[in-house]
């Protein structure tokens, strides 16, 4: 029959890898090459101190191993913790004299960096391992005041925002990996809006791992002033390789009186072949604080790729007012494996929470969702509403709901719903009676199981990630 | 159109159906009638092609073998199948549901796909003749629908996909008078002599508006009677007992 004909695994489409000569920093974990790191960059002595201070303190830290997923201990003296295309060591001041090849990997994953983009209203930062090779969109954006940067520029030309932001959010102690990223990140993108402001387009930074052995630590820092408002969106993807790959990013939010940040996620990381091998380890930390009164932080997240993901965009809503919000739809196939979830922690009073996560586990794969919603004493009348629903196809599978609620003063709610579900052998057999093969069955029923996450994303990414989530599942039922 | 030739049926070596001889030619109209278990749901199931049946002996539609087709080939092929009980699809709209269906048989017959605009104007229209209102169109699938909003539900997919052969399995049960009645026009504004339908139900009731050129008994997975129209009232009044 026609179902035993289908393509049993979707190649990862995106995992070529581009030839480039590379600078590298030498291999290991040391204050050399965190010097190395800071020296290429130009920077400031602060930050280097800041560096130097976080790796002091990592060495007093401990991998946490809390997690569901486990994995092979990572040899941190075995990896390069910088490489950077060789052609931007004196970095290009436009587009043109940026190195074709670059320019043809953005074409491939189908980032084109050149004006036509112009007509889709996103402006870009792409960064190429370690590096930041283009902002585009920049002249328009400078206009209304607008910084649009790669970190590394923001330390040389803002000196006074990344001072006072950086780490204000996720402390230089909070964990090893955050930890471990304050001392060697390398680049990421830094966004600043001013008072009142409404950012005209979609901010969006394109990530991409290509060189063997190196881990990717971006550090992303986005400011919203008073009254002002920006949504910005991060893709991810990374060429295929057999050994797995360390990505350790931190991304700091911070909005103030009555702003709102819109951060979206599409996650496409190299997944492992379906034996489980290689792909890359994903664990990043994120977090916001609604340090201002009615300030709004908005999370949404598509996480198809990666070996093991492991992360929980956050919400810290201290001030009065304030609203969090997660929105997440976490597919795992094969041999992949995801905890993911998010932490609401309401200080402020009158704050409300909402988290939606969508799980979907198929073949050998393992999903667990982790959420924590912490209501302070004095976060008077908060609510919080969570849901997370998760969804089965095979029987080898399996999905975990781990919520941590803590209820501190009287007067908040918290509710939580959860369910379980199978992908149901009747809702298929209905949508082939209507002429529909088993992947777009598939495709049917699991977009409509994430629906309600799937329309928050900007209407120009909603339709890729319904793509994505129908590519990521291919084979999975039949 | 539809040729059965001595089918078998049977599940976990249970023999549902046996030894079931039943010809459609296009224009015509099937009744099957008949009690409780006597296999009438597992037929419409098997013609579908549902998994899960061991199948013996031959079903040819349009004179080729479609015994191992899948389902949506079969779909595709131009057999529908009203269900009894329609599914519910969460977070998919009615809407997005039909046209991803039109378009996926229009695709296997090599015609072109429709966009949003001219399915939405198609829809409207096949909607309008059935008295079903457009908001329908755009909540989710079957969701929340009252069994009759179901059941007319299947009969606009029937009339926007256009099928040879459509089945309606039960598609009376739990139908009030009025929602019957658009089943029944339905169905008869979409008869032409090019395409069949056979019609399972439980009751006389809906072939009342619905005139079938035969009837089928069918009593422990044979046919056991065929006649005219007619045949419905004199079981209507006797019962199944006598045959």
């Amino acid at each position: 029959m026609k179902n035993q004909n289908l393509n049993i695994n979707q190649e990862y489409k995106y995992g070529f890898t581009t030839d480039i000569e590379s600078i590298k920093a030498p291999k290991g974990l040391s204050e050399e090459s965190i010097k190395f790191i800071s020296n290429i960059k130009k920077e400031p002595s602060w930050m280097l101190d800041w560096r130097l201070k976080a790796f002091k303190r990592l060495k007093t830290l401990k991998e946490p191993n809390w997690q569901k997923p486990k994995y092979p201990k990572i040899d941190y003296q075995d990896l390069y913790y910088y490489s950077a295309p060789k052609s931007s060591s004196n970095k290009p001041k436009s587009l043109d004299e940026i190195d074709p090849k670059i320019i043809e990997t953005y074409k491939k994953l189908g980032i084109p960096l050149v004006e036509q983009q112009r007509l889709n209203g996103i402006a870009v930062d792409a960064v190429f391992d370690s590096v930041s090779v283009a902002t585009t969109f920049k002249e328009e954006l400078t206009k209304k005041g607008i910084i649009f940067c790669s970190i590394s520029e923001a330390i040389q030309k803002h000196p006074e925002l990344v001072k006072k932001y950086i780490g204000s959010v996720i402390p230089l102690s909070d964990h090893y990996f955050a930890t471990l990223n304050s001392a060697v990140f390398t680049d990421g993108s830094f966004v600043y809006i001013p008072p009142n402001t409404r950012c005209p387009m979609e901010l969006s930074t394109y990530f991409r791992i290509n060189a063997s052995e190196t881990g990717q630590f971006e550090r992303t820092l986005i400011i919203a002033d008073k009254g002002s408002y920006v949504s910005y969106l991060e893709g991810c993807t990374a060429p295929m390789r057999d050994e797995n790959q360390l990505h350790a990013a931190n991304v700091e939010l911070i909005a103030l009186d009555d702003a709102e940040i819109k951060y979206s996620t599409v996650q496409n990381w190299y997944p492992g072949d379906k034996d489980g091998v290689g792909g890359i380890y994903n664990f990043v930390t994120k977090r916001g604080i609604c340090k201002g009164k009615n300030s709004k932080i908005s999370w949404t997240q598509v996480e198809t790729g990666s070996a093991i993901t492991w992360k929980y965009p956050s919400c810290i809503l201290q001030g009065d007012n304030s609203v969090g919000e997660f929105y997440s739809i976490a597919i795992t196939n094969n041999h992949q494996k995801a905890d993911t979830g998010t932490k609401m922690i309401h200080l402020g009073k009158n704050t409300k929470s909402k988290i939606i996560s969508k799980g979907i586990s198929a073949g050998f794969a393992d999903n667990t969702y982790r959420g924590l919603v912490d209501i302070n004493e004095k976060a008077t009348n908060s609510r919080n509403y969570t849901q997370c629903d998760s969804l089965l196809m095979g029987n080898k599978c399996g999905a975990h709901t781990v919520p941590y609620i803590k209820n501190k003063n009287s007067t908040s709610t918290i509710e939580h719903e959860a369910t379980t579900t199978k992908i149901n052998e009747e809702q298929l057999y209905y949508c082939n009676q209507r002429g529909l093969d088993q992947e777009e069955a598939v495709s049917l029923i699991v977009n409509g199981f994430c629906k309600e996450v799937l329309q928050q994303l900007p209407m120009e990414f909603a339709v890729e990630a319904q793509k994505l989530v129908a590519i990521s599942l291919e084979g999975s039922v039949g | 159109m539809l040729n059965i030739k001595n089918l078998k049926v049977s599940v976990e070596n249970k023999l549902i159906l046996n030894d079931l001889n039943l010809k459609i030619n296009p224009g015509e109209v099937h009744a099957i009638m008949g009690p409780n278990g006597s296999g009438k749901s597992t037929l419409a199931n098997v013609l579908s092609g549902k998994k899960g049946y061991e199948i013996q002996g031959e079903i040819l539609f349009d004179e080729t073998s479609i015994n191992d087709i899948a389902v949506e080939e079969r779909a595709q092929k131009g057999i529908f199948l009203a269900f009894q009980y329609p599914v519910e699809i969460p977070g998919v709209n009615t809407n997005v549901f039909l046209r991803t269906s039109l378009n996926s048989i229009r695709k296997s017959k090599g015609e072109k796909e429709l966009d949003t605009l001219t399915f939405l104007k198609l829809i409207k229209e096949k909607a309008k003749e059935l008295g079903i209102d457009e908001k329908f169109l755009s909540r989710q699938l079957n969701v929340g629908f009252s069994g009759g909003e179901k059941k007319k539900n299947e009969i606009l997919q029937m009339k926007l996909l256009q099928p040879k052969l459509s089945i309606l399995d039960e598609t009376d049960s739990g139908l009030d008078i009025d929602a019957l009645k658009i089943v029944a026009d339905g169905v008869n504004s979409y008869k032409k002599k090019d395409n069949a339908f056979l019609i399972i139900t439980h009751y006389q009731r809906l072939l009342d508006y619905i005139k079938p050129d035969f009837i089928h008994v069918l009593s422990k997975g044979k046919i056991v009677k065929t006649g005219s129209a007619e045949l419905a009232l004199e079981l209507e009044k006797s019962g199944y007992k006598n045959l």
